[in-house]
């Protein structure tokens, strides 16, 4: 059995990211900033109906406009719309003035249809408007059930019902989805904006009916997916037949405006939960009514992974009685992907808010009541640590018992990621020169968690070289094929698959050099020996080196100004468990990240849908809000090192429990809780009795 | 169209046009309304450019980009996809996210917002102009050294509204940071370690708050 070396001289230190001086000058090229020779610039026109069927599309105007190459409708007519900013045709031309002109120029008759439905809470109705005709926007609820919850709810010491909500959420990644694509008789290539190169690769060969090996991805940089680009989109397809029609490489970009609408989100959820315990603080009886929507793909396959709103339930608890109803809801909007640990922040949201909620009635600590309930050992050491870290029995006091108008409150919140888990398939190479530089290539991306980085740690340690005079190559489907970024997988897959190349490399150099160990001092006399072909050393994904899941716990301390209802977050502590830490550095940059995208979906961030136009009414950063710099909390983080466990991808876990900790913490404060988000302002006052609870409310 | 030197522009026209409007303006108090609109449709006639392309002169970091541009490309526009200029990043292109920041004569500016036509003139800093003879400045190499970066897709931006804060403050506290790159977004969340190298940049040095704890 293989295992990792002991005494490390860079796994589990901090390593500067190896690509950090490329992007801190601006050398790197996202595919963005690609400009392959006599490249055009391609734009998308959208639907402005929410619903509507069109007839047809005349393009003859657009392709008058001086400079413009290319225009294709998406579909053949009638084409059925079913949300706002579904695409109807793209365009392409020597610059982005004269795409703009065409766009405006392209003739579109329509026959709206005025019967569409945005709101979840409507679309859930008998009577409500079909997304798609004839099949109801919900299905029958699926249930699940264990033991005897009717019988168990009277046996409790203490029942709590509350109706708990979480918003539609938008990636908005910073560099928007698209492609720079180029296709000529040679085949395809596109310079993707992605998460998954290979699953890329794939869906224009089968859209395009290509040969796989017709179309090549390469994706050098990108600026964040978060699960909403592991495919082309439609963006893709257009890009491709643009270029096509051109005869020139097209370069399509979506704008901010089109990331609201068309490529991905994270679900709602409408969470009803009834929850109690013994006297003594057992858990007992749980159930849970839940819907959400997933866009036009709810209770469909919606390409990205996340197709369905369903939340796992009662998430990381064990209730011997539980009934689970869940469906999803159709709605006229753009469909949903998957978005950083899908299912889990509103899965954490509801349950623990439920837990304190259950934990105040029955006047317990909710810190203690969850080591009461919570069996997984790595979580109650984590919230051990967390505890004494944060000074949680020095700062708790009963909720709503802190004095004055600006009150502080302290809550906690526990995640685990039991998806995931390494790509068994993952292969990659090496290439050792005579001349002793060496170059790994693996068919993975960089999607910013420092993919490129892990590789050149783990080839450094095995090798006894420095992690720069490891040469990495990832991003493009010629090199041996890797698993998409998602699922927080990468690390545990291409960790191990790093370690099976060196193992094998050093072998074969030993064979061939004659030097026992051709690591460190040894490196360069043993490449010598290589003569004048280089080694290039296959190697693919070994088990026993990498493992899942991950657990994590995370404490939360707000200020609640209970004139204006404004939540401030002083502080976050983040206990997290990532098995055998690779590179310290970009952990904790991971962990920073899912806590501040947390504190983002607790405080922030909504998809906001007008419910007369069917428009997306906050389609841009100055009322689609994310965290600022002045935002952020002191955030303090705990990594539990756990080598023996192998590798495990923190990506997700990081950003699961934050929401339901800020959550806590606001209901800790002020005694009342605010079970929507995000915690708004107007939602605080209302929950402390000082304004009406919002009439545009979802619910 | 009138055919203007483009150097005259930086010169000429949006503020010489707007001090040019003022005396118009105080001419017309006394005079006819009608007047005033003749001369000022006249006055505009004769500093009116395009709508076709019409040369026009940058100077980024130190050097002439001559380019034919129509008058409504933005400067962003101009330097990403008229020159091979993409460290500045299009995040947004309604100047609410920052990627596009760059120094007009040492100001930090969102580029999206700018004509290029009008940053004719000014002295144009993109991230491609900050290291010199490939020597980083303290605020890229604090960058490296802190990981202020993750997807990377934000940071030419945050490094130049940090730069630019540090020429103006060589010394700013936290809140001062904050405020440098309060019109900046990052999505991966890199806003503790961006605190931490402008400070470290700046000479203040900072510590972070982890602690590895081996399970036992």
């Amino acid at each position: 059995m293989p295992s990792w070396p002991a005494n490390t001289k860079y796994i589990s230190q901090s390593t500067q990211r190896i690509d950090a001086p490329e992007k801190v000058t601006g050398r790197a090229r996202y595919s963005s900033d690609i400009q392959a020779d006599g490249w055009l610039y391609g734009m998308i026109l959208r639907s402005k109906w929410p619903a509507a069927k069109i007839l047809s599309v005349n393009l003859d105007k657009a392709l008058q406009i001086p400079g413009i190459k290319a225009a294709v409708t998406v579909k053949d007519f009638p084409q059925t719309i079913r949300f706002y900013g579904e695409e109807i045709a793209a365009v392409a031309g020597a610059s982005k003035q004269a795409c703009l002109d065409a766009l405006r120029a392209i003739e579109v008759q329509a026959e709206p249809r005025h019967e569409f439905v945005v709101r979840e809470g409507d679309a859930i109705k008998d009577n409500s408007p079909q997304v798609w005709e004839g099949t109801p926007n919900a299905p029958a609820p699926r249930v699940r059930e264990t033991g005897a919850v009717d019988t168990a709810f009277p046996e409790c010491a203490a029942v709590i019902e509350g109706f708990y909500s979480t918003p539609v959420q938008l990636h908005n990644p910073m560099e928007t989805h698209g492609n720079t694509i180029s296709w000529t008789d040679d085949g395809v290539t596109a310079w993707a904006s992605t998460q998954g190169i290979s699953s890329v690769r794939d869906g224009l060969a089968g859209a395009l009916k290509l040969d796989h090996s017709q179309v090549r991805v390469i994706t050098n940089y990108m600026g964040g997916g978060f699960g909403s680009k592991l495919g082309g989109g439609v963006e893709g397809l257009l890009a491709a037949r643009l270029s096509k029609e051109a005869k020139a490489p097209v370069r399509l970009m979506l704008t901010r405006f089109d990331e609201a609408l068309a490529v991905g989100n994270r679900p709602s959820s409408f969470q009803k939960i009834k929850i109690g315990a013994l006297a003594d603080g057992t858990l007992h009886a749980f159930e849970l009514e839940n819907y959400g929507t997933a866009g036009i793909g709810a209770g469909a396959d919606a390409g990205g992974g996340g197709g369905g709103a369903d939340i796992p339930a009662p998430y990381i608890y064990k209730v011997p009685n539980t009934r689970v109803k869940q469906t999803a809801v159709a709605v006229n909007a753009g469909s949903s992907r998957a978005f950083r640990a899908p299912s889990h922040p509103p899965a954490s949201f509801g349950m623990e808010s439920a837990m304190d909620d259950l934990a105040a009635k029955l006047g317990m600590d909710p810190l203690e009541f969850r080591l009461k309930n919570d069996s997984n050992e790595i979580r109650q050491r984590e919230y051990n640590i967390g505890a004494e870290k944060f000074g949680w029995n020095e700062k708790y006091r009963k909720p709503g018992s802190s004095p004055g108008v600006v009150k502080t409150g302290i809550g906690c919140a526990g995640a685990g990621w039991p998806a995931g888990g390494p790509s068994r398939r993952t292969q990659g190479e090496a290439q050792i020169n005579p001349d002793g530089s060496v170059e790994f290539r693996l068919g993975v991306q960089d999607i910013g968690t420092g993919t490129k980085t892990v590789i050149a740690v783990v080839a450094a340690e095995m090798l006894g070289l420095k992690p720069e005079q490891i040469t990495v190559k990832v991003g493009d489907t010629n090199f041996p094929p890797g698993p998409a970024s998602g699922g927080s997988t990468t690390c545990a897959s291409i960790s191990p698959t790093v370690y099976d190349i060196c193992d094998k490399a050093l072998q074969q150099l030993q064979t061939q050099s004659g030097i026992a160990d051709a690591r460190g001092d040894n490196w360069f006399a043993a490449c010598k020996k290589l003569g004048v072909t280089p080694l290039v050393v296959p190697g693919n994904w070994i088990d026993g080196l990498s493992n899942r899941p991950a657990y994590g716990v995370q404490f939360a301390e707000v200020e609640v100004d209970t004139e204006t209802g404004l939540v401030t977050v002083k502080k976050v502590l983040g206990v997290h468990d990532c098995g055998l830490i690779i590179d310290k550095l970009t952990t904790e940059s991971q962990i920073n990240g899912g806590i501040i995208m947390g504190m983002g979906y607790a405080l922030y961030e909504e998809r906001v849908m007008d419910d007369l136009s069917g428009v997306v009414l906050n389609p841009n950063f100055e009322t689609y809000k994310l965290s600022g710099i002045g935002d952020v909390p002191e955030i303090e983080i705990v990594l539990l090192n756990m080598p023996e466990r192998g590798v495990i991808g923190i990506g997700e876990p990081a950003t699961v429990p934050t929401a339901a900790a800020i959550g806590n913490a606001v209901f800790n404060a002020i005694g009342a809780r605010v079970p929507s988000l995000p915690i708004t302002p107007a939602k605080v006052l209302a929950a402390l009795g000082k304004v009406p609870p919002p009439t545009v409310s979802q619910t | 169209m009138k055919n203007t030197e483009p150097e005259k522009f930086g010169a000429h026209s949006r503020r010489a046009f707007l001090k040019s409007l003022g005396t118009v303006a105080a001419t017309a108090a006394t005079a006819q309304v009608q007047s005033v609109a003749a001369e000022l449709e006249k006055a505009n006639a004769e500093k009116t450019v395009g709508p076709g392309a019409v040369p026009v002169t940058l100077t980024v970091n130190g050097e002439k980009l001559k380019l034919m541009l129509e008058p409504r490309v933005t400067l962003l526009d101009a330097l990403r996809n008229y020159s091979s200029l993409t460290g500045a990043k299009e995040g947004c292109d309604r100047a609410t996210c920052g990627a596009c920041t760059v120094l007009l004569d040492d100001l930090p500016v969102y580029s999206c917002q700018h004509l290029a036509i009008e940053a004719q003139g000014r002295d144009i800093t993109t991230v491609e102009g900050l290291a010199k003879d490939g020597n980083l400045t303290p605020v890229q190499q604090a960058f490296i050294q802190k990981d202020a970066l993750q997807c990377g897709y934000c940071t030419p931006g945050f490094v130049m509204s940090v730069t630019a804060l540090l020429k103006k403050n060589p010394r700013p506290t936290a809140d001062e940071v904050k405020h440098a790159c309060a019109g900046n977004l990052c999505r991966c969340g890199t806003h503790p370690r961006i605190l931490q190298a402008a400070l470290q940049a700046a000479g203040v040095a900072v510590a972070g708050k982890t602690e590895v704890i081996d399970y036992a």
